[in-house]
């Protein structure tokens, strides 16, 4: 069943096709790749579907409780608010807060107390405390994280400020993942553990997951099929073995041969 | 119930009685003779207008210049009800007509110009400041440039108990989920979006708030102060405000007491050397900007439980 419907998605900036005529299909429970060479168009994507921009042309339809719901043009919040959550390529965890504060601010959709009750201090506001603060240390302990809950995210090392982004991002409870370059400056052992996390979580929450990376060892090992990118355009899309073999894929990664 | 009485809580509630019993039997004894009274009012009202304008710019990062506006609201609101119905009914209802008001002034303008970033927020929310001011001076009701003059309406205890309303609201506010809400718009605001967070909402939500008690500070001065006049509500009034938040730390509400306080003692001892009292507040600030660039207490707070695990962890030290 598909969770994510694109069809003849299309972006200007101007004169500048960024994404053109783009058609993807995500089924459930799958893990997606997206590649090409800097400047494709990738995250643009990313941020077509997040909700980031508005489309130019196209639709992008999510299924919600089985009904595919147009989502093109709606405010990232109310994307997000239906399942789809994210990371973003240049770290955005919000830096002055504890970990722990990361991951409970991201679960503000499914806190059930408002601001009166806040205020008020009314049972209810303990009540729900209590169960976000207990899921946000469960969250931090699957990605191994819940020793430094107490920790700044600024002061963590890089690689666990990865981390975070994706605990952050699993605590709005999504459907659909988006990764954009999770393996970005990690070392190769790091970028080992990363893809190994990536694949619990995908079985943990089922999850439908689709990533941005040119770390090729992760995208080939972990990937079910792939989707190439080159100038806003999808040139290629096929299970790893043959996008390896993609000759278009080559040329728009090597450049065409003399 | 358990969880509201923890000794954290206890410890806080201790305090704000303690400080009350202090303040009035040093009142009753002479010790706090009627110049430090005036003294104690200007540094409780200056108290909540600091900590509601570090809602606005420390907690949610949103720069407003506007608040000496919504402090002028509150004030003429109670100023021309009390002119009508001279008695604490009136008082309490030109209180709560002023908040109405202001919140929703601070709701129309806050949807246009909390799209506004940084300086073009501070530039945009000055404007209206000054707009209320105008208005305010242009009107009858309020008796234009001569200002109003009024009865004193109100006593220490009043006092005393609105300030401890006013940081019980904002505080709770900001230890929640909306509060949490708000500072992931300081801290990234298009993370925050990608979170799930109604951004716009937050920014709306922590204008009104702040404006609403700046309000009722107005209302506190026009209840203490005998004369209400538009000239006081200027622009420089937001810039003092302003400067107990950046003085105390952005996003730190202990700070913004702290400075509050401070800054009243500090203005009051240099009244007797008034030649030199701007140049040596001047230096007061620029010394503290050096030292400690993010005010006396950064974003931190002040807390009881800080105090419990710092001591723990000196036991710990010592076995």
């Amino acid at each position: 069943m598909n969770v994510l419907k694109v069809s003849g998605l299309t972006k200007n900036f101007g004169g500048l096709c960024a994404v053109s005529n783009v058609n993807m299909e995500l089924n459930e429970r799958e893990l997606i790749g997206l590649i090409g060479p800097n400047g494709a168009g990738k995250t643009t994507l990313f941020n077509l579907l997040t909700g980031v921009y508005e489309p130019s042309s196209g639709k992008i339809e999510l299924n919600v409780d089985g009904k595919m719901k147009s989502i093109g043009g709606l405010k990232p919040y109310v994307v997000t608010a239906m399942g789809l959550a994210r990371t973003f390529q240049n770290i955005r965890l919000f830096k002055s807060q504890s970990v722990l504060d990361n991951v409970k601010i991201a679960m503000h959709k499914n806190i059930k107390y408002g601001t009166a009750a806040a205020i008020l201090r009314l049972p209810k506001f303990y009540a729900e405390e209590e169960r976000v603060q207990h899921e946000a240390e469960e969250l931090l302990k699957v990605v191994h994280l819940y020793d430094k809950k107490d920790e700044l995210a600024k002061n963590l090392p890089y690689g666990e400020q990865r981390r975070l982004e994706i605990a952050r991002a699993l605590a709005t409870s999504p459907k659909i993942l988006f990764l954009d370059e999770p393996a970005a400056g990690m070392n190769p052992q790091e970028t080992a553990e990363l893809t190994e996390l990536i694949h619990k979580i995908k079985e943990d929450f089922n999850l439908t997951v689709i990533l941005i990376e040119h770390d090729m060892s992760l995208v080939m090992t972990i990937c079910e099929r792939i989707y190439v990118l080159d100038y806003g355009k999808l040139i290629a899309h096929g299970n790893p073995e043959e996008i390896k073999n993609n000759p278009r894929v080559i040329e728009a990664y090597l450049g065409e041969e003399i | 119930m358990k969880k509201m009485f923890n000794k954290y809580n206890l410890c806080w509630i201790l305090s704000m009685i303690g400080s009350y019993v202090l303040l009035s039997v040093l009142m009753s004894a002479g010790i706090i003779d009627s110049v430090y009274q005036t003294v104690v009012t200007t540094i409780i009202i200056n108290i909540i207008l600091a900590t509601s304008l570090n809602l606005i710019i420390g907690i949610t990062g949103q720069f407003s210049l506007g608040h000496a506006g919504f402090m002028c609201i509150g004030a003429y609101s109670a100023g021309v009800m009390v002119k009508q119905m001279p008695s604490m009914t009136g008082f309490m209802l030109g209180i709560l007509i002023g908040v109405i008001i202001s919140a929703i002034v601070a709701m129309i303008v806050a949807i246009p110009t909390l799209r506004l970033k940084g300086d073009y927020l501070a530039i945009a929310t000055l404007g209206f400041g000054e707009i209320i001011r105008i208005v305010v001076l242009n009107m009858k009701i309020t008796n234009g440039a001569a200002g109003l003059v009024l009865p004193k309406m109100l006593n220490f205890p009043f006092m005393y108990g609105v300030l401890m309303l006013c940081l019980i609201v904002i505080i709770n506010f900001v230890r929640s989920a909306p509060g949490r809400a708000c500072i992931s718009v300081r801290e990234d605001e298009i993370a925050s979006e990608a979170m799930g967070i109604n951004t716009t909402k937050y920014k709306v939500y922590a204008f009104i708030i702040g404006a609403v008690i700046a309000s009722i500070a107005g209302a506190m001065y026009a209840g203490n102060f005998y004369v209400i006049k538009p000239e006081m509500f200027t622009f420089n009034k937001s810039i003092d405000i302003l400067v107990m938040v950046v003085f105390g730390g952005m996003g730190s509400m202990t700070g913004s007491v702290i400075a509050a306080i401070v800054i009243g003692l500090l203005n009051s001892f240099l009244q007797n050397f008034s030649s030199v009292r701007m140049i040596v507040y001047g230096i007061a600030l620029v010394c503290i900007m050096i030292f400690r660039p993010s005010g006396l207490l950064g974003t931190k707070e002040f807390t009881f439980s800080g105090i419990g695990n710092f001591i723990k962890k000196r036991k710990e030290v010592k076995k």
